[in-house]
């Protein structure tokens, strides 16, 4: 048992800092917000050749770093300090996941190594039905169909809120057999971004530094060696690869609140009224503890996770900790998803007339917390998912 | 990083398991779950038994040094004593005082001879020990400890002249360890000494705190001139000594706290589950809050036991007494929400409580002692976000 950063873990870290510091400055994060693409496609190839940083949890086999989920906690937390645009979330957190989970040997070898080398990707499955079912990202999320056509598939329906949508190369699609419903009938599907019938059309978001799309299939053709898993029978992995999108997008989180509140706190320390910095006032201070522990504490949650996820990527990994998986990434998720949105509120607050004003960072970091926060299910929604699993089960305590 | 134990280390966990099997029961079967916060007024002389059973097996003051009788447990096999000393329900430690604080204090800053002297009582579980620290003027503001100690001229022994409060199990302690101000000049952390002063002496008066649950586990303490045994280190040393020790309290006995806690939620969610208090949304966000914040207790506290050369002591143990504290007085609320009109009810009359009432009052004083919520904001910005400390009237 050691629950800390081994020195291995710290190096990553400081690379990765050191990266961002060179190409996430807030100039270029405003940047690229505004952007045709929403990335800067130079520096995405300086991530990938230089840090290989999109390659850390794919296998060396498929020509990736074969490095465990918690490195790539640690890039993501660092990227989240610096705001970073980019789809790096997407690829790495979600569809990588994805084909790690449920791709078979020889379709790993085809598409991961592609990843490897830079190719972005994402993954589509929530249905535009999924505003009007109160935020939910499960099955029952999932709208567009798959009919065999012998040969292959035939894919039709639409996809709302798929993170960098609009510039993945490759999507990680999921869709159901027609008629069924919840987690009945699905299949995933890996979908060369370009190929026919299949339109992407960036949605503007108000957290600028993340880009979402719509994505539609019309009749779209696809082999059936692009079918990732058994056929009708993905959803146990595409489960498991949203609670380990909720594990990166909470490891994401940590960094956004942790940022906003060292910028917070380091701006109470020069402001001064009264005749005094504000920091030194305890209705400042106490806010600023607040914070603290909340940050503290979801970065337990964050490593816990990771730790997890390890295990469950890992072919000789420990399954009890794997069998944590729904419960670690729920927590994780909703205790990083209230610290987020405390954080940077609170955050915000404490900069006082000046954090409301655009030419502060402490709103592009308040913009990105509402947003992280409500992506895949918010505090509230985890809850319920931690609560069902304690109370709804037959089995005593 | 790594959340799994070794293969020995699972062998430990099977022989402390085994052995508290084979020991906690027969006279001891009445004790379990017993002794905790709240409770620790109950079965003293048989706590105190259980103590010298303990000792019988080598199990106290696990973490301590071989050479002074200890295990030389490592940081890993003192978290598993502690969760499954909680899980089988064995009571709490009458004698985490004397384990916990005055021997490593002793083994980092006594004499030999002092440490001769009280570490065997100490480890074979037959001398008690009660820590007074906090006066009526000295809470928050610990420093400005107002109990004096004066040098006899004749005896050559220091003399205690004051009053300690909110002192645990004083009524049943041998042995207390007070600071007190030695130079009669001086003001705040200067100036005081750590003394070890016998109990059982014409000099002091204990007398029991009635608290708002109808029960006392706190004390004042009187010291009329009462007679010192020793001092550790020189006069004038007494702050950082008392600071060193607080250093050792944050430990690894949270983990066995947590399985007490988990205990306590488990008893929650069972009513919950069986009154129907869980089909509430309300009531499931709050416990599935509960439940999170228990977990991330625990990762908190492996955090904090897992020392990292490279950063230096984890941020995570600044934040570690408020986390703990705010939630345990959460559930404390909690329960009493779940039962519902029953939360009323008591066991009988006079005042006697049940558990959960018990709990729901008693975790209001968690958010008080050892540094209130208020304090430990002020440490967590302070010492753990660089903002400027607090203004001192003197």
């Amino acid at each position: 048992m050691q629950f800390r950063l081994t020195d291995e873990q710290h190096m990553v870290r400081e690379s990765a800092q050191a990266f961002l510091a060179d190409v996430s400055s807030t100039e270029q994060v405003r940047k690229a917000m505004v952007q045709a693409a929403s990335y800067d496609a130079d520096v995405w190839q300086r991530l990938c050749t230089e840090l290989y940083l999109q390659a850390i949890t794919i296998p060396e086999e498929y020509g990736g770093l074969g490095m465990s989920y918690v490195y790539l906690a640690i890039v993501l937390e660092e990227m989240g300090h610096k705001l970073f645009c980019s789809p790096f979330l997407a690829t790495t957190g979600f569809a990588t996941n994805a084909i790690l989970l449920s791709a078979s040997a020889e379709q790993k070898q085809r598409l991961l190594p592609a990843i490897a080398e830079g190719q972005t990707a994402t993954l589509a499955w929530t249905g535009p039905q999924a505003a009007r079912m109160g935020g939910t990202w499960g099955a029952e999320a999932i709208s567009a169909t798959w009919q065999s056509t012998g040969e292959g598939y035939r894919l039709d329906g639409e996809f709302s809120y798929v993170l960098d949508g609009d510039t993945a190369e490759l999507l990680i699609i999921a869709a159901r057999a027609q008629g069924s419903s919840g987690a009945e009938g699905v299949s995933l599907f890996a979908v060369p971004a370009d190929t026919a019938g299949v339109q992407s059309t960036w949605t503007p978001t108000m957290d600028q530094t993340r880009r979402q799309a719509k994505i539609s299939l019309t009749a779209v053709a696809v082999a059936n060696t692009m079918r990732l898993g058994d056929e009708g029978q993905a959803w146990p992995q595409l489960q498991k690869t949203l609670a380990l999108a909720k594990t990166a997008l909470a490891a994401e989180q940590l960094g956004v609140a942790t940022e906003s509140l060292d910028i917070a706190v380091a701006y109470t320390m020069e402001r001064e009224q009264f005749g005094r910095v504000i920091a030194g006032y305890q209705a400042i201070k106490h806010k600023a503890a607040d914070m603290k522990l909340k940050a503290e504490v979801a970065r337990s949650a964050v490593y816990y996770a990771a730790c997890v996820a390890s295990e469950v990527l890992d072919p000789e990994g420990d399954q009890t900790l794997a069998a944590e998986l729904e419960e670690a990434a729920a927590m994780a998720k909703g205790y990083c998803s209230d610290t987020v949105f405390f954080n940077a509120g609170s955050a915000l607050q404490l900069f006082g007339g000046v954090g409301f004003t655009a030419e502060y960072d402490i709103q592009l970091y308040f913009k990105r917390a509402k947003a992280s926060e409500l992506y895949l299910g918010n505090g509230a929604a985890q809850r319920e998912h931690i609560a069902a699993m304690l109370l709804d089960s037959e089995v005593a305590q | 990083m790594k959340l799994t134990f070794s293969a020995e280390d699972e062998r430990f966990r099977e022989e402390i398991a085994g052995w508290l099997q084979e020991n906690l029961c027969g006279e001891f079967e009445h004790l379990k779950f017993r002794g905790g916060p709240g409770d620790e007024h109950m079965f003293p002389e048989e706590r105190k038994r259980w103590e010298q059973k303990l000792a019988e097996g080598n199990w106290v003051g696990i973490g301590l040094p071989k050479e002074h009788g200890g295990r030389s447990a490592s940081i890993e096999q003192q978290v598993i004593f502690a969760e499954e000393y909680a899980r089988a329900g064995a009571p709490g430690r009458i004698g985490h005082i004397g384990e916990g604080l005055t021997a490593p204090t002793l083994i980092a800053f006594g004499s030999k001879e002092q440490k001769e002297k009280y570490l065997p009582g100490i480890l074979n579980g037959t001398e008690f020990w009660c820590q007074g620290y906090s006066e009526p003027s000295a809470g928050s503001d610990l420093a400005n400890v107002c109990t004096r100690a004066v040098l006899d001229p004749e005896t050559g022994r220091w003399r205690i002249t004051g009053q300690k409060i909110w002192t645990s199990l004083a009524h049943e302690s041998d042995w207390c360890f007070v600071i007190a101000r030695t130079d009669p000049n001086s003001v705040a952390h200067r100036g005081l000494g750590f003394f070890l002063v016998k109990m059982q002496q014409p000099e002091i008066t204990v007398r029991p705190i009635e608290q708002l649950t109808g029960t006392s586990e706190f004390n004042e303490v009187f010291f009329d001139g009462a007679v010192a045994e020793d001092l550790v280190g020189e006069p004038g040393e007494g702050w950082s000594i008392a600071m060193g020790l607080l250093g050792f309290e944050r430990g690894v006995s949270t983990l066995g706290q947590q399985m007490q806690f988990q205990n306590e939620l488990n008893e929650i969610i069972r009513i919950a589950k069986d009154n129907g208090a869980a089909k509430d949304s309300v009531i499931r966000q709050r416990i599935a809050e509960a439940h999170t914040g228990l977990r991330l207790m625990r990762y908190n506290a492996m955090r904090m036991l897992s020392i990292d050369e490279r950063s230096g002591p984890d941020s995570s143990a600044l934040v570690y007494k408020l986390h703990w504290s705010s939630w345990h007085r959460n559930l404390g609320a909690l329960a009493m929400d779940v039962l519902g009109p029953e939360a009323e009810l008591m066991d009988s009359a006079p005042y006697n409580l049940t558990r959960l009432q018990s709990l729901f009052l008693f975790t209001r004083s968690d958010t008080i002692y050892g540094g209130t919520n208020q304090i430990q904001r002020n440490i967590i910005a302070e010492r753990g976000l660089g903002m400027p400390r607090e203004a001192k009237g003197r």
